[in-house]
């Protein structure tokens, strides 16, 4: 049953130190507010786990909470690298990094395949690519009715998920929708959800039967946080502050300069911030 | 290319602008991030107005009215026919084999079509570690055909790349065959300077059409293989004023709306 809850106590509960944890997003809806969250409780040893780590995992991995990636696209969407999770990679810096690396269709489906209870995901995936050689946990099958080749990736089951929504309502019920990438079935994956909210309303009574709505015994946990996706959006109420993940490229080319800024920007924060970094970025009702 | 300094358009916008002529209206594109999301829109706001332009963030059929500077931006869903979760995308839209051109960027290329978008360098131990793969690797091998489009470089064409990241023709020849892939692979790549068609047999990109104000010594100086020629080698048509403004008009708007931030989020 969803609790309603704040975001400190939210993450405080739900996320442990060496825990399994993805916070979802493709490129629309990111958990921004629950990751900083997450590096302002100090969490260590943290598998982290997401299709397209962006800002929000190049400041983790920046700061010190990862021991290992899984991811399929490591890049700033539209900008270039990630410069923390390149120095973490590359340096070793602030600490090693493991990496266990796929392609989208790979992590896409072993995101359905954890939601559906499988062991494994099959497809056909990896064909000619190299990545099957140097990751492990990437195996071919051969399919027992026409024997094609087809590739076989462990299904993911994080052990807590993060992710931004647009709503919920009083029951804790919550409504996804626009881009809505992999974020159901990784609610649907993990031993525990918490979903940060645009808003709570009455109730979902008028809504189209057929939109995306995770019902409230999937969720562990609802913080509400206007603004929480900052700087990513969420489709009507704010738009994407572009400009922000351009700055970011100058912000986390330089060691120093990053320790400044997250010290500023989210050591010294709060949830209740993230309002006022969308006032300019509203859409209009 | 300076010799392109005289001839009212770039060598970006000539490739661009190449790049959009080799889509028609009946095409289902899965457009890759980066340079090809400007010929993909270029294509729709010209001559092919009813392709259908499909982003790996799960949306079909959109039509963005500014270029987005992610493959998720919020005006991919407003101006979608319908946006799909990403598993769906990959899973019935791309495996079920309902996407007719893959439309790729590349960091590192070779002359067989394989592309490195992962690493420079060893894998364990990169010297520039990418963004990695996201969707190519399966949009390469799923796609009908697969298109490409880069900037040319000592650095960026090379005789052999560091990853394998999306196979392309392999080593050549029959290459994809042997591996139970049954779809084309690239069949065109689209750079600054030239258009390249893959020889019918070996597979090796071949140039079949030089851009305006190009000559071979460019071609070869900016690619790290020996090039091969076509017998007959063409001059790429210049853009037409219509292209150009329509790809000019594009950059200015998306321009407008990515340095304005707030601009970006249209309403629903």
């Amino acid at each position: 049953m969803a609790k309603f809850q704040s975001l400190t106590e939210a993450v405080a509960q739900n996320l442990s130190d060496g825990d399994r944890a993805s916070f979802e997003g493709f490129t629309h809806l990111i958990p921004t507010a629950a990751a900083h969250e997450a590096i302002r409780q100090g969490r260590k040893g943290l598998t982290l786990i997401r299709m397209t780590p962006d800002l929000i995992y190049d400041q983790m991995i920046g700061m010190g909470l990862a021991t290992k990636l899984i991811f399929s696209y490591a890049g700033n969407p539209g900008v270039g690298l990630l410069r923390r999770v390149r120095d973490a990679v590359e340096n070793g810096w602030p600490h090693a990094l493991e990496i266990e690396e796929h392609s989208h269709a790979a992590m896409a489906n072993a995101y359905e395949a954890g939601a559906a209870g499988l062991p494994c995901a099959v497809f056909r995936g990896y064909r000619g690519a190299e990545l099957a050689k140097v990751n492990p946990n990437i195996k071919f099958i051969e399919c027992p009715f026409t024997g094609e080749p087809l590739a076989a990736v462990p299904a993911i089951r994080p052990d807590v998920t993060f992710i931004h929504a647009q709503k919920a309502d009083r029951k804790g019920n919550v409504l996804i929708e626009g881009i809505v990438g992999v974020q159901k079935e990784a609610v649907l994956a993990a031993k525990r959800a918490v979903i940060t909210v645009e808003e709570v309303v009455d109730s979902f009574d008028d809504l189209h039967p057929n939109l995306t709505v995770l019902p409230h015994w999937t969720i562990a946990s609802i913080a509400v946080v206007p603004g929480g996706a900052h700087p990513s959006y969420a489709s009507g109420y704010y738009g994407r502050d572009n400009a922000s993940y351009l700055a970011w490229d100058e912000i986390a080319a330089d060691r120093d300069r990053f320790l400044e800024w997250m010290d500023r920007n989210v050591i010294k924060s709060t949830p209740a911030e993230f309002a006022s970094r969308v006032t300019g970025l509203r859409v209009a009702a | 290319m300076s010799a392109n300094q005289n001839l009212g358009f770039t060598p970006d916008e000539m490739m661009t602008i190449a790049a959009s002529r080799a889509l028609k209206s009946d095409d289902v594109c899965f457009v890759g991030i980066g340079a090809p999301s400007a010929a993909c829109n270029v294509a729709r706001l010209t001559h092919a107005p009813d392709i259908t332009l499909i982003y790996e963030s799960g949306t079909i059929g959109t039509a963005p009215d500014v270029l987005p500077l992610s493959i998720g931006d919020g005006e991919l869903s407003d101006t979608a026919l319908t946006t799909v979760a990403v598993p769906e995308m990959f899973r019935y839209w791309l495996q079920g084999g309902r996407v007719s051109i893959g439309f790729l960027g590349a960091a590192q290329l070779d002359k067989f079509g394989n592309i490195n978008t992962t690493v420079i360098g060893d894998y364990a131990h990169p010297k520039t570690r990418l963004p990695g793969g996201g969707g190519a690797p399966e949009i390469a091998t799923s796609s009908g055909e697969v298109y490409i489009t880069m900037k040319q470089s000592l650095r960026g064409m090379v005789d052999r790349i560091d990853f394998y990241t999306s196979f392309g023709h392999g080593d050549g020849g029959d290459h994809r065959k042997r591996l139970g892939i049954d779809t084309k692979g690239p069949t065109l790549l689209i750079t600054d300077l030239a258009v390249w068609r893959p020889d019918p047999q070996t597979k090796e990109f071949t140039v079949t059409s030089l851009h305006p104000g190009v000559s071979r010594e460019d071609v070869q100086k900016n690619c790290g293989w020996k090039v091969r020629f076509a017998d007959t080698l063409e001059t790429t048509t210049e853009p037409t004023a219509l292209e150009l403004k329509t790809l000019r008009d594009l950059q200015a708007r998306t321009k407008a709306a990515h340095e304005g931030g707030a601009k970006s989020g249209k309403a629903a």
